[in-house]
């Protein structure tokens, strides 16, 4: 059994849940009430309780955004300035989010039921340093000059796509929203963000610190709202020139779906997963069966890389369940305030009963409790790190990305055979690879069709690494270079060159 | 005539008492280990401005030392590259904040306009070094497909131990256009300033140290260049020497390199840039231009367009607005903001220029305006323009680095492309048209690294410039000049049963 913490807020006591300062709708520089006056309530899910009305926005208030987004890239500086003055002002934009860490981590913590420590130390600094990541791309943007097989003197000039929608996702408010606005920023387009509404208060706190950073009014913009109303409006809005979705795979379906109903504006998606996590003989099972458990209930599991189907081979089976066991146990659930607690609430009810359905499935398919498994006997929606053995391919709770603290793990014989197992899915976002042999290491990591394979290792973002998924994983790089091609187009030019003296 | 300003500055202005005369080793200011030093010369008045330490081989190889254990065993090229960036946009912003003393200190030292440099200069260094900042979390190598079963890869690395042997005509852009890349690439480095302008150089080591450079990194030892130069160039534990200055010394630093460890070299010499004016040009807007590409910076610029060649059609139009544009110039002390043009920066130098005149006047070119030296203290000379000049005289072959223009005239364009490349330099060039076809042609067929069409000094963070031919090789800012502070691994390792190659 894992263990929990009271969270008699000892520490909750200490940390200062702020004021909730911005709760309306950002466009054009300005924070205003949707149009039709409406507000939802964004929830605390360590409660279950509201912490505030948020404006909500429908496919007016989007109409309004694109346009102020409209404007800012036609006629406004941005796309105009030169790199070195939107790296300035991103710099800037970093700074202000160092300056405010404590609020705006407080503000995940209890909209998203992020662990609050984490976010002050590692989460919202990271986003910081993400911004000026791309801060120092801004100043670098190059095309080609190219050699013709004839006398054309040719070169291709990369231009700003210009007005952008992203809809991020509630699993890490702070890092999807610079993960988009961060390159989008750099590469001189516009943009109006939906971000997800069971977690808006972050992005509203951020589109006010871009002011203060000196962003020219309509360049980022931020409709809070529903993804059937505002998302939908910004999928199939006919002024929108690109949309990056991170999501669910169902709803990302219907993202391209009205880009392509639409105006044919390009589409990146970044989608779901349920991505194996291979241990093979010869590894020191102790320091991976600890890895393995964060492969999957790290961030409550909530989160598109999770490992969730972890592969043991059958020469240290039965060791890897005894140490998962014992490291299940020391494995904290709680208020996620609490700097000892490991996992704090799932983001809303929804997501507490699907997981919960998942677990009644993966019992009645027959796979055994190893661990787990039960309701959490306190307020909010917290559930006990779940870990079933036993599980066959074919189960429900080894296909379906289950987004929550569920690990199943499956046993096998040979390399072959993990790596036919591990590819047998439709999608293919991460992988985890544990072994110190060179030969195993590398023709496993070539032959698993996923985005991004981590051998020895999991979850090991950086700024410079690009990421994103293959097959119904979506499609498009987040972080590193790679992602600000997206946000940018290619214009090819070619003039006859006369008597130049080589091609 | 020109004109000529009485510069009687200094009582508005404060001259900044000089905080830093000592060589910088290893985080600290340190005395020679001789003890002995030279005199930094103020060129307005012929006066002493300082007494500077004046270093030589036994400092050079403690910088060395110093410099190769912040390399093998310090942080600066193991931290990743977000924090080198971090520390280094800190260094920006303390240049920003000391913008006024530092364009002081160029002015005194190496007569840089001071409003230039306050308003322009100062601040551009700092945007260098923040340009280089951000490329430092961006430092790439390759994956690559190979023809059968291997896995193959290359690795990027700092390449080491770096010696800078820089010049005195930008003291601001030399420093931050050698130190920027390398600091950013995780190299260490002993940058030696021309014995002319050794102030800013040790102020921006104070600034570093003020920054978070960690000590160590960045060394700057002062002194001459047959002495430290020389040192640093034949030194055996130097993994890399970058030099800016004559095409003379340059095969000096080359050949030391090649006697001592093979040292990587980068060379950005002399040049003769062709300043090409056709005939569809705009005589009122480009005459000023071709101006300054001469005259800037008292002629002491690499690329300066000191060959002026004019097409026919507009010459003696293009005469006229150069004479109504040369009697606007103002030569006078750089303190003062109407002036256009200061001293030269010793008397090396303006005898030089000097005795070059002579050689005009004597091989038989016309002296169209100027030729004299002006009649005060300092080393100010009017702006000279000769024309009738041959591609024999010695006026239209050697760099002067002095406020001295050669006029040419031209017919075709095959001509100018053919006299434009006749000659041992290939730094950088003007192209004045708006033909696109004469533009396309012309810049294709000039062996030089730069090309200004319808510009001139256009430079940019982004923009690479350097040489062709005696000119030198290897780019300073943009990218490319990035990558020469790094050496690249190449790794190939077998596949076994891999899906592709």
């Amino acid at each position: 059994m894992s263990s929990e913490s009271n969270g008699n807020g000892v520490e909750s006591s200490h940390v200062k849940i702020p004021q909730i300062k911005f709760t309306k709708l950002f466009i054009n520089g300005e924070f205003v009430e949707s149009l039709s006056g409406k507000t939802f309530e964004t929830i605390d899910p360590r409660t279950g309780e509201v912490i505030a009305k948020i404006s909500e926005g429908d496919k007016e208030d989007i109409d309004l955004a694109v346009k102020a987004a409209r404007q800012a890239f036609d006629h406004g500086p941005w796309p105009r300035l030169p790199g070195s003055e939107r790296r300035k002002i991103m710099l800037k934009f970093a700074d202000l989010i160092d300056e405010n860490v404590e609020e705006i981590a407080a503000l995940d913590t209890i909209d998203g039921g992020k662990l609050y420590h984490f976010g002050k130390i590692v989460e919202i600094p990271s986003a910081a340093e993400n911004f000026r990541y791309y801060a120092g791309a801004a100043d670098k943007i190059h095309g080609a000059t190219l050699k013709m097989s004839r006398e054309l003197q040719a070169y291709t000039l990369l231009e700003p796509i210009g007005v952008v929608g992203h809809i991020i996702p509630w699993n890490f408010p702070s890092q999807m929203f610079v993960m988009k606005v961060g390159p989008t920023l750099a590469a001189g387009c516009t943009m109006v963000v939906k971000p997800a509404e069971q977690t808006p208060l972050s992005a509203l706190y951020y589109a006010h610190l871009a002011k203060l950073a000196g962003l020219p009014d309509g360049v980022l913009n931020v409709v809070t709202g529903y993804g059937r109303t505002a998302g939908a409006a910004i999928s199939s809005h006919m002024d929108i020139d690109k949309v990056s979705f991170t999501g669910s795979t169902e709803v990302g379906r219907l993202v391209m779906q009205a880009a392509a109903l639409s105006n044919l504006k390009p589409v990146s998606l970044e989608l779901g997963g349920k991505s194996p996590f291979i241990v093979f003989d010869d590894v020191d099972v102790d320091k991976i069966a600890s890895l393995a458990l964060q492969g999957t209930f790290y961030n409550k599991g909530e989160i598109c890389v999770a490992g969730s189907r972890v592969f043991v081979q059958e020469g240290i089976y039965d060791k890897f369940l005894i140490k998962l066991v014992e490291k299940t146990k020391a494995w904290v659930v709680g208020d996620p305030f609490d700097p000892n607690v490991h996992q704090g609430p799932q983001v809303d009810k929804n997501q507490y009963e699907r997981i919960l359905k998942f677990i009644e499935i993966g019992k009645k398919e027959g796979a055994t409790l190893l661990a787990g498994g039960k309701l959490s006997n306190r307020k909010g929606y917290y559930i006990e790190p779940t870990i079933f053995t036993d599980v066959s391919d074919d189960m429900t709770i080894a296909k379906e990305e289950i987004f929550g603290p569920v690990m199943s793990v499956l046993k096998f014989k040979s390399v072959e055979e993990v790596i036919k197992r591990a590819n047998a899915t439709k999608y293919g976002l991460a992988a985890g690879i544990m072994t110190n042999d060179l030969n195993i290491a590398n023709r496993v990591s070539r032959s698993i069709r996923a985005g991004v394979i981590w051998i020895n290792c999991y979850f090991a973002f950086d700024k410079d690494l690009p990421y994103g998924g293959y097959k119904m994983s979506g499609f498009g790089r987040d972080m590193g270079l790679e992602s600000l091609n997206m946000y940018l187009q290619v214009k090819s030019v070619a003039t006859p060159i006369y008597n130049s003296p080589w091609l | 005539m020109t004109g000529e300003s009485n510069g009687n500055l200094e009582s508005c202005f404060k001259i900044p008492e000089i905080k830093f005369t000592k060589l910088f080793i290893n985080g600290e200011f340190v005395n020679s280990i001789s003890g002995k030093t030279f005199e930094s010369i103020d060129s307005r008045t012929e006066e002493v401005i300082a007494n500077i330490s004046e270093g030589d081989k036994e400092d050079v190889d403690l910088a060395v030392q110093v410099a190769r254990q912040a390399f093998d065993n310090g942080p600066w090229p193991r931290l990743p590259g977000s924090e080198r960036r971090n520390i280094m946009l800190k260094f920006a912003d303390l240049i920003d904040e000391n913008l006024e003393e530092m364009a002081a200190l160029d002015t005194l030292d190496a007569a840089n306009l001071y409003s230039f440099g306050k308003a322009v200069q100062i601040h551009s260094g700092a945007e260098l070094i923040r340009y280089y900042a951000g490329a430092a979390d961006k430092v790439h190598g390759e994956t690559l497909k190979m023809s059968r079963d291997l896995h193959g890869y290359t690795l990027v690395e700092p390449i080491g131990v770096v010696g800078h042997i820089i010049p005195w005509n930008f003291p601001t852009q030399m420093f931050v256009m050698k130190v920027g890349p390398a600091l950013a690439a995780g190299c260490t480095m002993v940058v030696k300033p021309a014995e002319q302008t050794p102030l800013s150089a040790l102020y921006f080591a104070y600034l570093a140290k003020q920054a978070g450079v960690p000590d160590g990194v960045i060394n700057v030892v002062t002194g001459f260049g047959p002495s430290v130069g020389a040192a640093i160039s034949s030194h055996m534990d130097i993994d890399m020497v970058s030099f800016t200055g004559s095409t003379v010394t340059g095969h000096k630093v080359m050949e030391a390199a090649a006697t001592s460890n093979l040292k990587v070299v980068s060379l950005e010499l002399g040049g003769k840039s062709p300043f090409i004016v056709f005939n569809d040009a705009d005589v009122d807007t480009i005459a000023p231009l071709a101006l300054t590409a001469c005259l800037f910076n008292q002629g002491q610029i690499c690329v300066a367009g000191s060959r002026l060649f004019v097409q026919e059609g507009i010459y003696d139009k293009f005469l006229n607005k150069l004479l109504e544009e040369v009697a606007k110039w103002v030569v006078g002390d750089p303190f003062d903001p109407n002036v256009h043009q200061g001293p030269q920066i010793d008397k090396k130098q303006y005898d030089k220029v000097l005795s070059y005149i002579e050689h005009g006047k004597r091989e038989g070119a016309t002296l169209l305006t100027g030729g004299k030296p002006l009649d005060r203290k300092g080393y100010y000379i009017e702006p000279t323009i000769f024309t009738d000049v041959t591609d024999d005289m010695t006026i239209a072959k050697d760099e002067i680095f002095g406020p001295v223009m050669s006029v040419m005239k031209f017919k075709s364009i095959e001509e100018v492309i053919k006299r434009a490349n006749k000659t041992k330099y290939g730094l950088a060039a003007g192209i004045m048209t708006n033909d696109m076809n004469i533009a396309n042609t012309v810049s294709r067929s000039l062996k030089a690294g730069t090309i200004w069409i319808n510009c001139y000094f256009a430079f940019d963070n982004d923009l690479a410039v350097g040489g062709y031919k005696s000119s030198g090789f290897g780019k300073d800012m943009g990218m490319d000049a990035f990558h020469k502070y790094f050496q690249l691994k190449s790794i190939a390792t077998p596949i076994y049963n891999s899906p592709w190659l």
